[in-house]
């Protein structure tokens, strides 16, 4: 049942990344992979938020891991984010390709440490 | 380039069911591979499987030719869908900063350093091995043409 909920959440999640990833790319243009950044700081944004829920119990474990294993899951990506910065690398931008690799794990981490403050905050 | 795929209800279809299988194998996988020594061993196979499959599969599609109606069904599929709901960024960055917060701050900067730049080679490697195949497949259409 677990399994049935995270396959489907996270095939919303991955539906909700494409869709949002193409609004934000007819928006933006060039230099940083700006879409998939935003996807994935916003989805550590949101698992850091369910972890803190479930740390002080305002939500039930089960719960947490399809909306955090299933949605966040789905939502967020590592392979296109790999991607991206091989391109930036393979056309020679080296300083873009750092900032967008090294930029996205530092500014996920940040952004799931707030997403549990803000939990633990609110909750 | 603007496109307006991400509008079509049939390609966004295509992506959360390649999604949904992409997370049920990542789940699975979580499952048979929990973390050793506090490293979580799941999702650094996942990204850089992940990451690797992604470089062959956007590799191959390119060098096969333009994208046809075809092609681009099996890059949303495959690649956004499948790989894209197999990867994740956000389980990453919550257990580094759970490592970090615990304390374990060496092997929270190692893992996460370590999946990002491992996941860049891995990624590169993928791209080697779909121009060979793409190479390959278009040899093949060109021979049938």
């Amino acid at each position: 049942m677990i399994l049935l909920l995270v396959s489907v959440l996270g095939g919303l999640g991955a539906a909700t990344r494409f869709v949002v990833d193409g609004w934000i790319r007819g928006r933006t243009s060039g230099g940083l992979p700006v879409a998939t950044m935003a996807i994935n700081i916003t989805g550590s944004l949101l698992i850091g938020f369910l972890a803190g829920a479930l740390a002080t119990g305002a939500l039930e474990p089960n719960a947490y891991v399809v909306a955090a294993t299933g949605f966040c899951g789905g939502y967020t990506t590592f392979s296109t984010a790999s991607m991206e910065t091989v391109r930036l690398a393979q056309e020679g931008a080296y300083r873009r390709a750092l900032v967008a690799g090294l930029g996205t794990l530092v500014l996920t981490v940040l952004a799931a440490a707030a997403g549990v403050g803000l939990a633990t905050a609110l909750l | 380039m603007t496109t307006r795929h991400h509008l079509d209800p049939a390609l966004v279809a295509i992506v959360a069911v390649g999604g949904a299988v992409g997370s049920a194998v990542r789940y699975g996988v979580s499952h048979a591979l929990p973390p050793q020594h506090g490293l979580p061993v799941g999702t650094l196979v996942e990204n850089l499987l992940g990451a690797f499959l992604l470089g062959a599969l956007l590799e191959s599609l390119l060098r096969a030719g333009p994208e046809d109606d075809r092609r681009r069904k099996l890059r949303l599929g495959l690649g956004t869908g499948v790989l894209g709901g197999f990867t994740t960024y956000s389980a990453l960055a919550l257990e580094v900063q759970r490592l970090w917060a615990g304390g374990d701050v060496p092997l929270a900067v190692g893992y996460g350093l370590g999946t990002v730049v491992l996941g860049f080679v891995t990624a590169t490697l993928g791209i080697v091995v779909g121009a060979r195949l793409g190479a390959r497949r278009e040899r093949t259409d060109g021979g049938a043409e």
